[in-house]
């Protein structure tokens, strides 16, 4: 019986793992529309380049954050949330 | 001559106090860690912990890194301004103006004038960041990819943003909270306590995650080149030649590149929060008008 409930536990923290990691999608789609923004705005004035592209960097960067989120929640559903949970349950059986 | 020699005697010393910090941290590393096997990926070690009455303090890796790096950027600050005259003539002068222009460049130019003092505040978050990042590179736990570290500066950041909003007022800081109607006050109190909560993570996952990507392509090369070349013989066999390069191409983005962006954000980020923050007009009228009362009294 509590194999089978650790088991459901780590079930689920690896399915909420792979769930949080869709997060990543936005900043992906996010940051490839900047990048294709500023090639355009560099097509239109090359001298502007170094502007375009560290404002580019750094806007990318920012965007990630909510990618980030989900990573973090990935992270500690992987790495911390098992350990947690199934101690949580031996303490509650005690 | 003599003085000279004194002069390059202190400055080896502070060469000294810019490594020494590192390699102490490497010794207690060495020391203090045991014997893993293989490759695992875990938080910062607990090194020993000081009994208190309310809840054990542990005195961790990333906490040690930490003072670790912040001694060896007082060797770094010292050794580059030791000697330094109105005229430059020395390498490293030239480099601690440049640095110290480049900060008081970008204070200005974001912050205003008004704020012109925070240059050295900014310098130091900036350069913290960036050595506890590049600290990794010297095979120690970064102390960036530990959260207490990083929620401690967003802390730090988020006081100094409510100081600087409070300076226009007490009334206005909290009538802000209800605009534009009084129906928006839970949005807007998340949205404030998510500034240092985002502060943090976005550092913290950046280099949480390349760390934990590089680790990952690590042992998976390990594991790789032990099924592929296993067969030759003796030590050949054992050695993993294919983590030979792919790991040290993607620590130059992951330790390098985002440490350094992420630092620069960090930074940024700060001069951007609490300037924007900072109700310039508001707080210039309340002094007028203090100033004012204090006259005609």
């Amino acid at each position: 019986m509590l194999e089978l409930a650790i088991g459901i536990i780590l079930a689920g923290c690896g399915i909420g793992a792979g769930l949080a990691l869709i997060a990543g999608i936005g900043p992906g789609i996010g940051e490839g529309n900047a990048a294709a923004k500023a090639c355009e705005a560099i097509g239109r004035q090359p001298e502007s380049k170094s502007d375009v592209t560290s404002t580019m960097i750094l806007g990318c960067a920012i965007a990630e954050t909510t990618g980030l989120y989900g990573l973090v929640v990935g992270i500690l559903l992987i790495f911390v949330a098992p350990n947690m949970f199934v101690n949580i349950l031996l303490n509650a059986i005690k | 001559m003599k003085r000279d020699a004194k002069a390059r005697v202190v400055d080896w010393l502070l060469v000294a106090l810019m490594v020494l910090p590192f390699v102490l941290s490497m010794t207690l590393k060495v020391l203090l860690k045991p014997a893993g096997e293989g490759i695992s990926i875990t938080g910062a070690q607990v090194y020993f912990t000081i009994p208190m009455p309310v809840m054990d303090l542990p005195i961790t890796e990333s906490q040690v890194n930490s003072l670790m790096v912040v001694l060896s950027i007082l060797g770094l600050c010292l050794y580059l301004t030791h000697g330094i005259s109105v005229v430059p003539h020395s390498k490293r002068q030239i480099v601690a103006e440049w640095i110290v222009e480049k900060v008081q460049n970008l204070v200005n130019s974001n912050m205003g004038a008004y704020f012109s003092a925070f240059a050295p505040f900014i310098a130091g978050i900036m350069f913290i960041s960036a050595f506890s990042s590049l600290s990794s590179l010297l095979g120690l736990f970064p102390p960036t990819s530990d959260m207490n570290i990083v929620a401690g500066w967003a802390i730090l950041v988020f006081v100094l943003i409510t100081y600087y909003k409070l300076k226009g007022g007490l009334f206005p800081y909290v009538k802000g909270f209800f605009e534009p109607v009084f129906i928006f006050a839970p949005f807007n109190i998340i949205g404030e306590v998510a500034t240092p909560v985002s502060m943090s993570f976005r550092h913290y996952g950046n280099v949480l995650s390349g760390m934990v990507i590089s680790t990952l392509v690590a042992y998976a090369l390990q594991t790789l080149s032990h099924k592929l070349l296993g067969w030759l013989p003796g030590v050949l066999g054992q050695f993993p030649f294919l983590q030979v390069g792919l790991p040290a191409i993607l620590s130059l983005y992951f330790d390098i590149f985002s440490g350094l962006m992420q630092a620069f954000i960090f930074a940024l980020l700060t001069t951007i929060y609490i300037s924007t923050g900072f109700p310039q007009e508001e707080y210039e009228r309340r002094k007028a008008k203090r100033k004012k009362a204090l006259h005609t009294a």
